[in-house]
Parts: structure tokens; sequence; C-alpha cells
């Protein structure tokens, strides 16, 4: 056993490589559940950007197409999502699970030409002497885009949702959708926005997966890591930067129990596989018992339908 | 289409100057499968679609295929197995280790249909099991490693610990080892077959401990696109498809591969069946009868290394050389096969312990 | 302009005849897709709804798959529908029946190779203790911590389903199985397995505790208090806390059920149709139920008809994906289309559609 191999540099660079894909589809649903809608299908919406953006992306040639065919398709599929419980009024539930289903079996479909093709690379971004300067060089320079546009969602996620008037509206749709309907808020409007939004992360996490981090198309490949996303916006108690932390930690302990396997640690393997979701369990148990006495940050509305009664 | 209808009749008129062509067999026959995964995986169930196809060709109009993907190992195989079967089935294969006891339960309530189960140990009147010596292809792509790696180090990615898996870690391991004293594996179990981001995440792992070549026994290409991005950094990592060629990643840094090649044994099985000489047997072939291929070895490996890899397959098909041939340990240090014996398949089938060298434990 | 005006109580007659219209959407909307594909859209039609319970060929067999198939979704979303009605969010009964497999079956291994009467029940108790302690895990993180039960829940799944891997082919495993992964078949094993009660029907104890549970959760929402108390927390949490309803021990109840019903849907598929304990014995019961949980809206009549639904959509499509040669991708867009549009015709049970300008309603 020899701990001293695992390089922290490579470690961290590594886990933000992991993490971006839940980043990028948590970010998404945590602007739906702070419009006070809970969307379950971020697996099914993933997925899709994966194929659309995997499709894409071969036949121009051009991963960046890619990226935008996926939040276009993972919108698109969002949308169903938002037609049915924003203005039919189903069950959110029940209707997010169904949309899970129906990407897993779309996204097989749209994809049976794709199988066992390589896609274009996107290139990490060169950005010259930066990338050699030692920890930081790889860590904070040695990254492509979208590990950067990432980032920078989360604080425009946050700004967004804390200094602008549309984030207000937001929140305040989400928190009483009646009283923000009472001050002539259009809540349907504000909710439907929010879902193609979600749907379009999701489908550029969907993107991440098939184009940079595996880079490949097969069916289910995103393998749950919806659920997962959908598990970091709880954890988060619904601030962007709870997200990042969540997703960093969840990729982080997944990568770290690979490392630790493969310096030849002796730890029991089948605990080692099951610590991310243990340890994700334990973080929130220690911030919610500490923040016990005071809201979590749920949105007051969450999952609850609305209809305008005048 | 033309061609094939005639390679149809032609066929059609072998089997008949034979003789064994009675009049119940006037009609189709029809041959079932039954797939673990989608048809769309690229490796597992993908080579055995390949192995449906090729009977297609091979027999044209008189056989009749069909197949359902996705079937969940349980009460959910019995039942497509059941539906396969009332359908009219004659033979019905099915490829996954978790079906051996609804392929048995099944089997008996339809005595006149004939089953092929993948890689389980069970078999019956009408059912048969039949496997690969995928060790074999083990053995070549250790002996590969053990050449070509300047680290010494080789990365594993592990599915399950199972027989088939712990016997492949093995099986490179001891090729590995007998050309390169000083190799070291470096084992991770990601506790799936196919989970494309977590294998992408075992590869960069072993990578970044040192390994500079990647085994897996996982289906995705992920590792091997891992492996192409850590190469830019002025080091080669070498990687080898699993399950199919995965010649998308050749000639660097898949250098070669094992492939799953079930075409031959689909046809001869179906063929049976339709001259009604199909009998229950238990078979476990390998490189000899063309089930476990070698995929291209690319000329990113040395010549005297690519000769002598070709020259393992040829002495494995020739039956000269069994890839676990004593002397061997246990991995505790006790005997396992003295000097020249070679290891009986019992064993090899149900092996569950490491040979010595190789460090950590097997995850129970 | 069209709108929507709530109905002052829910039409009885759009609620029998919305399943009907969802079913004739489904069929145009599938059939356009299996005609893209170019399939024959009646044929496929007819072989997803028809064949599994009339053609000659099948239906003696289909017919009784369906209450397999439907048996361990009733059961878990029986239990399921009450928390959801509560307001108690328990996502992960996925994981409480993998567990609630892994307990009976370890109580029960743990005893063979005796054959006494004893050991099917004693299983049943533990793969149900099993369940129930998994859920214990989340009510307690949320009654103690207030710690997200959705979250918790979820996570669990997959700490379950590393539990199974690492059993299947650790401590449970076969001894006789020549080393390979699975432990032994329960359902060959006279004292122990869940046996098809009467022949040809396909009703084994599972089926049957799914009937019960029914029974059970009809009487209990409406003719019991705790029932009254679910309901009430779940319309208007702060009447029920006047009402004297704790929500500590709502949660602790609610979770508790669900995961014992879980647990014991377990615990029946793997002494009985799955028949042992596999790496990945479990195909998502615990998550299909949560949508027939919804398309019974929560109702034990009616969960017990979706739970049926669902399973003639899985076996149909099943014959028609080898019968037609349908990708099964296809065949689970088929599924999510079916659910959409039951969910979205739901609309006119509640509402009535207004055309012209809109009014003031209530």
């Amino acid at each position: 056993m020899d701990l001293s191999a695992i390089s922290a540099t490579l470690l961290v660079a590594s886990l933000m490589v992991a993490a971006t894909p839940i980043l990028l589809a948590a970010l998404g649903e945590l602007i739906v559940e702070k419009a006070g809608v809970l969307n379950l299908g971020v697996e099914g919406m993933m997925i899709t950007g994966a194929i659309c953006g995997f499709a894409t992306a071969v036949e121009t040639g051009n991963p960046v197409l890619g990226f935008a065919a996926a939040a276009l398709g993972g919108a698109m599929l969002s949308l169903v999502f938002g037609v049915l419980t924003q203005i039919f009024l189903s069950n959110q539930v029940a209707t997010g699970l169904a949309l899970t289903l129906f990407g897993l079996g779309l996204s097989s479909l749209l994809g049976q030409g794709y199988v066992g093709i390589k896609p274009p690379s996107t290139a990490r971004l060169d950005l010259g002497p930066l990338s050699d300067l030692p920890f930081v060089g790889r860590v904070v320079f040695g990254h492509d885009w979208v590990v950067y546009l990432s980032l920078f969602l989360v604080v425009a996620t946050w700004y967004f949702l804390r200094r602008t008037r549309a984030g207000l509206k937001l929140r305040a749709v989400g928190e009483s959708h009646h009283a923000a309907h009472a001050l002539g808020l259009k809540v349907r409007a504000v909710r439907l926005c929010a879902i193609a939004f979600g749907g379009a992360m999701a489908g550029l996490g969907g993107a991440y997966l098939s184009l940079v981090r595996v880079p490949q198309w097969t069916e289910g490949m995103t393998a749950g890591a919806g659920w997962i996303a959908l598990a970091i916006v709880v954890f988060s108690s619904w601030r962007p930067g709870g997200v990042l932390l969540g997703a960093y930690l969840f990729g982080g302990v997944t990568v770290l129990q690979l490392n630790l396997q493969a310096a030849g640690v002796a730890l029991p393997v089948e605990y080692l596989s099951m610590s991310p979701y243990l340890i994700t369990i334990a973080v929130l148990v220690v911030m919610s018992a500490r923040g016990s006495k005071r809201s979590l940050g749920a949105p007051a509305d969450l999952g609850k339908q609305f209809h305008a009664t005048h | 289409m033309l061609r094939r209808t005639l390679l149809g009749a032609a066929a059609t008129a072998l089997v008949m100057t034979t003789g064994a062509f009675a009049a119940e067999h006037a009609e189709k026959t029809k041959v079932g499968f039954v797939y673990v995964g989608p048809v769309g995986d690229g490796g597992w169930t993908y080579e055995h679609d390949q192995g449906r196809l090729a009977v297609e060709a091979e027999y044209g109009d008189m056989v009749e295929t069909v197949f359902q993907e996705n079937v969940p190992e349980g009460a959910d195989a019995e039942r497509v197995m059941t539906q396969m079967a009332l359908s009219g089935a004659d033979l019905i294969f099915t490829t996954s280790f978790g079906y051996m006891d609804p392929t048995i339960n099944v089997a008996a309530k339809f005595p006149d249909v004939k089953f092929e189960h993948a890689t389980g140990y069970k078999t019956a009147d009408n059912v048969a099991n039949y496997s690969a010596r995928f060790y074999e292809g083990r053995a070549v792509q250790g002996y590969i490693a053990g050449n070509m790696t300047e680290t010494n180090k080789i990365g594993y990615i592990a599915s399950f610990p199972i027989p088939e898996v712990i016997r492949g870690i093995n099986a490179a391991y001891l090729a590995a080892s007998a050309v390169n004293p000083d190799v070291e594996f470096n084992i991770v179990w990601a506790f799936t077959w196919f989970d494309p981001a977590k294998e992408a995440d075992a590869a960069k792992a072993l990578i970044e401990q040192g390994a500079d070549v990647i085994l897996q026994h996982t289906d995705s290409t992920a590792p091997q696109a891992a492996a192409a991005e850590a190469s830019t950094d002025g080091k080669q990592i070498i990687t080898f498809g699993q399950a199919s060629d995965m010649a998308e990643y050749a000639p660097l840094p898949r250098v070669s591969s094992i492939i799953d090649n079930w075409a031959p044994y689909y046809i001869e099985r179906v063929g049976a069946v339709m001259d009604g000489t199909w009998e229950s047997q238990s078979v476990w072939q390998g490189i000899d009868k063309g089930m476990v291929e070698i995929g291209e070895i690319s000329d990113a490996v040395p010549e005297d290394v690519k000769a002598g890899a070709l020259d393992i397959v040829e002495q494995i098909r020739a039956g000269e050389m069994h890839p676990f041939t004593g002397p061997i340990n246990k991995q505790d240090g006790s005997v396992w096969l003295a000097e020249g014996e070679t290891a009986d398949d019992g064993t090899l089938l149900g092996m569950d312990f490491y040979v010595e060298g190789l460090t950590g434990e097997i995850p129970n | 302009m069209i709108g929507l005006e709530k109905r002052p109580t829910p039409s009885r007659a759009w609620s029998y005849a919305t399943p009907f219209l969802a079913v004739a959407l489904t069929v145009i909307a599938g059939g356009l897709m299996f005609a893209a594909l170019g399939k024959d859209p009646v044929a496929a039609i007819r072989t997803i709804f028809y064949d599994p319970l009339f053609d000659p060929q099948f239906a003696a067999y289909s017919r009784p798959q369906l209450l397999v198939k439907a048996g361990p979704l009733i059961l878990i979303a029986t239990g399921l529908a009450l928390g959801f009605r509560a307001g108690v969010w328990n996502i992960g009964a996925e994981g409480q029946y993998i567990i609630g497999a892994l307990t009976g079956a370890a109580v029960g291994l743990a005893l063979y190779p005796a054959e006494t009467r004893a050991i099917f029940p004693l299983m049943v108790l533990a793969g149900a203790l099993g369940g129930w302690v998994w859920a214990m895990i989340p009510a307690i993180l949320k009654t103690r911590f207030n710690t997200n039960e959705i979250l918790v829940s979820l996570l669990l799944v997959y700490v379950a389903e590393n539990l199974l891997a690492s059993m299947a082919v650790g401590r449970l495993r076969n001894p006789e199985g020549g080393g390979f992964p699975g432990s032994r078949n329960l359902s060959q094993w006279d004292a122990a397995k869940n046996p098809e009660l009467v022949a040809g029907t396909g009703m084994h104890w599972g089926v049957v505790a799914a009937f019960i549970a029914v029974i059970f959760a009809y009487i209990l929402l409406n003719r019991h208090l705790a029932g009254f108390h679910i309901k009430l927390a779940g319309q208007a949490p702060r009447a029920a806390r006047f009402a004297g309803v704790n929500p500590a021990r709502l949660v602790v109840f609610c979770l508790g059920m669900s995961g014992a019903l879980a647990g014991l849907a377990g615990i029946f598929e793997v002494t009985g149709p799955a028949g042992q304990i596999s790496i990945d014995f479990n195909v998502g019961y615990g998550f299909t139920a949560i949508i027939v949980a919804f398309l019974g809206r929560l109702h034990p009549v009616g969960i017990a008809l979706a739970g049926l639904l669902m399973a003639l959509t899985y076996i149909g499509g099943e014959l028609a994906s080898f019968m037609l040669g349908i990708p099964a991708a296809a065949i689970q867009a088929f599924q999510g289309m079916l659910l959409f549009f039951l969910l979205a015709v739901d609309v006119l049970t509640n509402y009535r559609i207004r055309l012209g300008h809109r009014e003031v309603a209530r």
C-alpha cells in the first residue's frame, strides 16, 4: 500500500471532470425546483442530450455544435414534461418518472446507428505557460471549456437567483404560486422557462458524458447519473454553491475510491464502492443536524400543482 | 438478395441429397436468442447478435431467427423463453450466466425444444451449455503487456469477483510475469459490467498509479478513450479490446483484442437441429474452434513481440500449449500445479484464488 | 381561448373514461411511431394489448403471468401510496426490496437444508423486517436530524445494490455452485419455495399478499383513524398538527409500512419467480412501483388496476419485440407515451374545459 502514489493534483483534476456531468444537470434541476417544479426525469433528459450531442458532433465534426444540440434536445424533451405538468396539470412525480422511461427508449432509438463510433474530440484549452504551473496549472488551467462553463454557470446561477429581478420572480413562483399569481407574475410561463432550462442543462451534462468523459455512445450510458444529480440538489439545500460542493464531493469520493483500489489499499472493495453514497448521506446528516432549527431551503410550493382560478 | 436466395436453394438441395431432410422439417427452423443487454451495446450482446446474423446469412430462407434484448435475469427471462418456445421456436440460445436456472426450468416444460445456455454449468436432455476459453486470449494479452510495459505496472479493470474474471487475471499475470518477472498488477474492481463513466475513472486512476498497460474485463470502450487521452502526456498507454474488436482505437492505444466469435458455434448447432443430429453437450471452446479470436495485433507492437504473440496463438490452437501449465503456486505459496502439469477444467471453471505473485485480495 | 375550470368534485364518469381515452391516444401515437420504424402498426398494437390476453397460442401462459409481474408492483405501490398521501417521499423502495430479499434469503439459507414448514414463514418475516429496517434509516434520520428522506432513501438504493453484488459473490453464494455467483435456488428447495398456489393461475404468495395489502390499505384509508391522519397530513399539514397528528410517528409509520411491503415483495420474488439471489435479480420494480402508485391515483384499487396495466405492457411489449422485431427501445418509448397520456387526460376528471373567454370560477 502506497498512498504517496496518489497524486493530489491529478486527483483534483480528474474529480472535476468526473463531477461535471452531474454538476451541470443538478444546476438545471436546481432552477427547476426553485420555480416550484419537481422534475424526476433528469436521467431521461441527460441520456437524450447524450445522444443528440453525440450524433450532431459526429455528423458535423464539431463538438461545440454537439453541445448546442444536446441542450436543445434536452430542452425539447423537458417541454413534454412542462406541457403535461403545467398545462394538463398532471402529477409531477409520475410524469418525471415517465419522462425517464421515455427518454431512455427514445435515446436508444435515436442512437442505433451510432454504436462503436469515436466522436470528434473536445480538446483541453491551451492556456500556454499557465498550464505548466505546478498544481494550479493542471487543476485550474488544464481543462476543456465545458468544465469552465460549468463553473461559470454555478456563479451565474447564484447571481441570477440572488441578484436579479428575474431570479426573484422565479423564487417567488416557487415559494408561493398563489401569491406570485396575485402579484401578476405569469406562473406557468416562468415554470415552463425553468423546465426548459433544466432540460437544456441536463442535456449538456449528458453530452459531456458522451463527448468528453467516456467518450462514446452506448445505450443506457448515463447509468444513474441523473438520479445522483437529483440527490445533489437536495443535498445542496437548493443553493448553487451547495450543488458545486455536492457534485465535487460525490465525484471526488468516486474517483478517490478507485484510486485507493488502484494503489492497493487493503480496504474491502465492496465498502469502498458504496462509499460515495454513504459519505454523501453522512455529510447531509451532519449539515441537517446542525441546521435543524431553520428551514432547509426547499421551495415551499415544490411539486405542487398550480391552477389559476381567476 | 438474389444471391442469398440462390445460396439458400443450394443449401436446401444439399441437405435434401443427404437424405436427412424429413417432411416435418419442410417448415423453417425457428431459432430464438435471449439477450441480457441491448444489441447496440458494442460488446457482449452485440457479438451474440452478430452470431445470429451469421446464422441467417448461412441458412437464408431455411431459418427464421427471433431475439429479445434487455431481458433481466430471473422471472422475466423465464417468461421470455417460455413465450419463445410457445411461438414455435425449435432452438433457443440463452446468452447470459444468470439465465441458467430459468433455462433449465423452461426446458423441462418443452422437451421438444432445444436450448443452449451460455457460460453456465447445468445441462439436461434438451439443454446444452457452451462457453469460451477467454483466458487463452488473456494469456496472449499478458505476453504482449509484459513485453511492452516500461513502468512494469499493469492496470486491470475487473468487473465482479467471479471465476471467469479471476481466471482472466491469473492467465494474463502468468503470461506477463513469464516474460517480465518484475511486472506488477494493479487491480480495480468496478462492481459493474457496464458503466462507461466509472470504467473511464478506473482507467485514469490506474494510469495515475503508473500503469502503462490497461487490461479490462468490462465492456465499454471508455478505458480505451481514457488511455488515448492520457497518452498525449509524453508517455504511451496501451490497451486491449474486450468482447468486441474496438478497432476504432487501433493502432494505439488498442494494440490487440479478444473477440467473442459465436458465429461458428451458432451455425453448427442450428445445422445440427436442422438435420436432426442435435444432442445435449457441454463445450468450452477456445482459439482452436474459433470461438475466441485474437483481434489484429497492431503495428505499434514490436515485430519480435508480435511474432511471439502469434506463436502463442498458434501453439494454443494446436493444443501444444496451455496457459495454466505448472509449476504454479497459489497466492499463499501453496503448490497448485506441479512442473509440467496442466490445470483441469473443473478447477478452472470454479477458480476463486489468485496465483502467486498477485497482490491484494479477492473481494468476497 | 381554451381554459380550465376546476370541478367542484371530480367527475365520476371521466374518472372511468379517461384510462380508455388514454389508451386510445397511445394507440394512435404509438402506431405512428411503429409505422415510422417500418413495422405494421396494427399488428404491433394487437400484439401488445390483445395477444397476451386472448391469443390462443400465448394467452393460457401469458394471462397468469400478468399476476406474476403485477404482484410485486402492486405490493410495493400500495405501501408507497400511503406515504405519498401523507407527504412522505420514499423514492428508495428498490433498495428496501433488495434488502428484504437479502435478509429473507439469508435467514432461509442459514437453515439449509432443513425441511420444516416453519422456514418459509420465517423468511417472509425476515424479509419484511429487512425492508422495514432499511426504510427506518431515512425515517430516523428524518425525525431525528431533519434529513431529507428523498435523498437518503434514493442513495440507499445504490448502497443496497452494492451489498447485493457483494452478497451474491460472497456470503450468500451457493457453495455447491462451483464458485459461480448467485445463491442456492430457493424455488427448488421445498421448505423455502414460494410456489404457484393453483396451477395455471400465476397466483403465488406474493400475489396473495398484494391483494391483502390492497384491501388493508383500502380499509386503513377509509375506515381507520390512521388513514384519516395520513390524508390530513398530506392535504393540510398544519391542521393535522392541531388534530393531534404526530408528524414524526407518521413518518416512521409510512416509511416503515412501505419498506416492509417492499421487503415482502423482494422475498416473495426470490423464493418464487426469480428463484435465487443473483448479482442483479432486481429489475427496477421499486422505481416502476412509484409510477404505478401515481397511475392508480394513490388509491388502492386504482393501484391494483394500474399494476395490471403496466404488467400487460411489459408482457405484450416482449411479445411484440420478438414476434415482430420491434426494438426494445421502441417498446420503452411506447410505455412512456402511455404513461404520458394517462397522466395528461386525468385533467378531465378534475377540470372542465371551457371554450371562450376565461371566467371567474369558484
